[in-house]
């Protein structure tokens, strides 16, 4: 296990750069499909509303998938995450045509946990459409 | 309908292995659009100290997540109704990455049920140990059944 980022280098308040994801129909599927989660309100708008959602909705795992690899991709080693969790606030809402929605995820440093462990705990901000997707967004990383 | 309260504490007993494979890690890496090469390339995996590809942080999910579906939530004396579930948190504790080569079990258990709203909340842990017995990962899964006429904004 190798991070990139040193945890000397760190301050808290340190920023992971804001990026964009784009998520389409094709994706749930794809999703759907590498995941084994085929729950239909995440590929057909006809069952989505019947069960009282807006439309087609992202797999939650999906949008916190997208996370990790904000995380992953700053510390340099997708096997530094020690613990990560969130919450899914509001859903991602998919609609048909060939945009899709947009996942706009950033991160900051929120703590410096242990000197010794070299662990400090990322606040992660997940927005669709202007509203906050994930809540409590957490990731406990261990650096170089 | 409120869920059997007397379910909190159930564990399942362990699922068949698991046999993660490099193609299934690329494929899930892939659905993501995540070309990091440590999860589709064995140099680089090494390169980083591990004896092969790794799998993306959430793909532990889908074991747990499957092994759950089976168990708990398909569990017909709990009487789930899963047409109206929704993942409602997620969080993972981490011994190491999960990787190809590795066979994985599942052991889940029932950590709690509440009603609010008329909401069922339901939350499942899965412990995930390799073919040695080892600690690799652990799952907190929180499933929320909606009520029947709940918009999902309410619910949340």
């Amino acid at each position: 296990m190798t991070a990139r980022i040193s945890y000397d280098a760190v301050e808290v308040g340190t920023e992971v750069p804001v990026r964009e994801f784009r998520v389409n129909r094709a994706d749930l599927v794809r999703y759907a499909g590498a995941s084994g989660d085929f729950n239909p309100i995440h590929w057909n708008e006809t069952f989505a509303k019947e069960v009282g959602l807006p439309d087609v909705i992202a797999h939650g795992a999906y949008t916190m998938a997208e996370a990790a690899r904000v995380v992953s991709d700053w510390a340099g080693d997708p096997g530094a995450l020690v613990e990560y969790g969130v919450r899914f606030t509001r859903p991602v809402v998919v609609p048909n045509d060939d945009k899709g929605a947009v996942i706009e995820i950033g991160a900051k440093v929120a703590a410096k946990l242990d000197d010794e462990a070299r662990t400090v705990r990322l606040d992660i901000t997940a927005t669709s459409a202007g509203q906050k997707v994930l809540g409590r967004a957490r990731a406990v990383v261990r650096l170089a | 309908m409120a869920l059997d309260q007397s379910f909190v504490g159930r564990s399942y007993p362990p699922t068949a292995p698991y046999e993660v494979g490099r193609e299934k890690i690329r494929e899930f890496a892939e659905s993501l659009g995540d070309t990091n090469p440590v999860y589709t390339d064995p140099e680089a995996a090494r390169a980083l100290g591990y004896p092969d590809v790794i799998a993306p942080p959430t793909f532990v999910f889908t074991i747990t997540f499957k092994a759950a579906g089976k168990q708990v939530i398909e569990d017909p004396q709990l009487g789930l109704d899963y047409s109206r579930v929704v993942h409602g948190d997620q969080r993972f504790e981490y011994t190491r990455p999960v990787r190809a080569g590795d066979r994985l079990t599942v052991t889940s258990a029932i950590d709690s049920i509440k009603s609010l709203a008329g909401n069922d909340i339901l939350s499942v842990r899965g412990e995930v140990h390799d073919e040695a017995g080892d600690h690799v990962a652990t799952s907190f899964t929180t499933l929320v059944a909606r009520a029947a006429d709940a918009e999902v904004e309410e619910s949340r």
